[in-house]
């Protein structure tokens, strides 16, 4: 346990503390290896195997062939349609995650500074009952909307703003926005709420005003919190595939479905491998931008 | 939470933040009560509302595939969620317990890239897995899979509950001549039960939820709920669906409350419940 170092050692011979540290690290390794194990074989290795696939050729039958290693499939993601697809996703992904965030933070914001405690809790509640909810059935929600004779449909037809939303990017976006708005706002609530705001008294004594104070106080503050959200919204968002396969049509494929098509239809694995590779190597860039950010901020 | 006093500087700006939260709670809720409200309509399209029937109800559970689906996505949940919380919570143990050991810090590092992956990534990575040693795609694998991202939400919020474990309560049971074994089974194991429980609800949650990668590692017949609905959804619209994702909401409803429930922190310097 990691505080027996803190009590009074009652036996001050050097070859028994040894003994017994090792002792503490062989129980803790044992506690974690069945975890471990599973992780390396169900984890490790396939993230290992995406990556050989990605360098194999393609048999009649789109299974890789452990021969012929090429670049073929790293090659073909210049192609401009592959190009067009990625691009695609990453603009959505960017968007969505500015627009949850331009959205989210003053909701989160309002959420943190109710000043009944009993309020700020069943708002957080009614904030989480969405994040818990099944996504698949909050997108099918939209489905219904967005649909010929949805209501969003009607509304706009009657205002004179769209015909038909139903199949295309804007629908998609929508989804994806009522999709991950709960992830960047939860992170925040929880940023906000646990921020001394006693500092933003401070400011304001120091004849700051309610922006200045908001800006150089709450804004940097509430930083790993936004930093969070935005991972939370992003990542999911450039993976995305139920919320383009269901509002979506042919125009908007993203990523998220093209890789899955190569492994149904189209019967390229090697080319769905090196794809999801590239959605890989994003990712951990992001992740690796977070936890230096993160840091910086503590 | 001290209450900031200047935070809402003027009442303007308070108000249009209340007006822009009123609506994003509208934005977030009435595509939902929506389909829920549409699920008792007794016509058969969804663009008009026909009077409130159960039809679509009665429908759903005599419909026989879709109830299979239905069975397997509790087993698949059940079963994931049990093997994941036992090894997510042994897990999260072994990182806040003890100090150092061989492969901590790769083992912590590893725990975290499953809660990160792109759905779509780690269903493609497992499926080609799966293939590469020629296991054949069934129920079990949807299992394995599940238990493979659970396995670290589990870890993730058990720690968290540790983390903030006062750690002279183990000490007191220590110095009471409790063995170890008797120190975790009475002093530790209550006091993150709360984080246990609510990491297995969580697990629930997202097994209950998965649509891409059990979609990727499926075989034949071992059609989970959500990738059934999914399907239904992509061939056409119908209140059927409707009742069936209103049936799913309830459930997610009911692991919210279960999770609030026992999440709630005991208060500062109260003794939590002993077992």
């Amino acid at each position: 346990m990691t505080t027996t170092d803190e009590r009074p050692t009652r036996v001050a011979d050097p070859e028994f503390e040894r003994k017994a540290e090792r002792a503490e690290a062989l129980r803790g390794f044992l506690q974690a290896l069945p975890s471990y194990a599973y992780l390396v074989f169900f984890f490790a290795i396939p993230l290992v195997i995406v990556f050989v696939f990605s360098f194999a050729s393609r048999s009649r039958t789109g299974r890789p062939v452990l021969s012929d290693w090429n670049l073929d499939s790293y090659a073909k993601l210049f192609q401009p349609i592959v190009a067009e697809i990625v691009a695609r996703s990453l603009w959505l992904a960017l968007l969505n995650t500015v627009l949850c965030l331009a959205i989210g933070y003053p909701f989160a914001y309002w959420l943190a500074t109710r000043r009944s405690a009993r309020y700020r809790a069943v708002l957080l509640v009614l904030v989480l009952i969405p994040f818990w909810s099944n996504f698949l059935v909050r997108t099918y929600a939209w489905r219904v909307l967005l649909g010929e004779n949805g209501f969003v449909t009607e509304i706009g037809r009657a205002l004179g703003l769209w015909d038909k939303l139903l199949f295309t990017q804007p629908a998609v976006f929508i989804g994806l926005l009522y999709g991950y708005l709960p992830f960047m706002v939860l992170p925040l609530y929880a940023a906000l709420e646990r921020m001394d705001w006693s500092l933003v008294e401070a400011a304001r004594d120091l004849y700051a005003s309610g922006w200045v104070a908001f800006r150089k106080v709450t804004l940097p503050l509430s930083k790993p919190g936004v930093i969070a959200g935005s991972i939370l919204v992003f990542i999911p968002s450039l993976g995305a595939y139920v919320t383009p396969d269901i509002l979506g049509g042919a125009k908007t494929t993203l990523l998220g479905n093209y890789i899955v098509r190569q492994f149904t239809a189209a019967r390229n694995w090697p080319f769905g491998a090196a794809l999801s590779f590239v959605v890989l190597v994003v990712m951990l860039i992001a992740t690796i931008i977070y936890f230096r950010t993160d840091a910086r901020t503590i | 939470m001290n209450v900031p006093t200047h935070a809402a500087a003027s009442r303007n700006a308070d108000r249009a933040l209340s007006v822009h939260g009123v609506v994003v709670f509208l934005f977030l809720y009435v595509p939902i009560l929506l389909l829920v409200v549409f699920s008792f309509s007794d016509a058969s399209n969804l663009s008009v509302w026909g009077g409130w029937s159960l039809r679509w109800y009665r429908k759903m559970f005599t419909n026989d595939p879709l109830l299979r689906s239905m069975r397997n996505s509790v087993v698949v949940a059940l079963v994931s969620t049990g093997i994941s919380t036992v090894l997510g919570t042994a897990a999260a143990l072994a990182l806040e317990r003890y100090r150092r050991w061989l492969g901590k810090r790769t083992f912590d590092a590893l725990l975290y890239l499953p809660v990160i992956i792109p759905d779509v990534t780690m269903g493609v990575m497992l499926l080609m897995w799966f293939t590469t040693i020629n296991w054949s795609l069934s129920l079990t694998t949807i299992i394995l899979s599940h238990i493979a991202f659970n396995i670290s939400f589990v870890a993730i919020v058990v720690r968290a509950r540790l983390a903030n474990l006062d750690p002279s309560l183990e000490e007191a049971a220590a110095d009471l001549y409790a063995d170890r074994w008797q120190a975790f089974r009475r002093v530790t194991l209550p006091l993150i039960m709360p984080g246990i429980v609510g990491g297995a609800l969580l697990a629930l949650t997202l097994s209950l939820d998965d649509v891409v990668i059990t979609s990727l590692v499926q075989g034949p017949g071992s059609t989970t709920l959500p990738v059934f609905v999914f399907g239904l959804i992509k061939r056409q619209v119908t209140p059927e669906i409707n009742a069936v994702s209103t049936v799913m909401l309830l459930a997610s409803m009911v692991l919210v409350f279960g999770s609030l429930a026992f999440q709630r922190e005991p208060r500062a310097g109260a003794n939590p419940e002993a077992p």
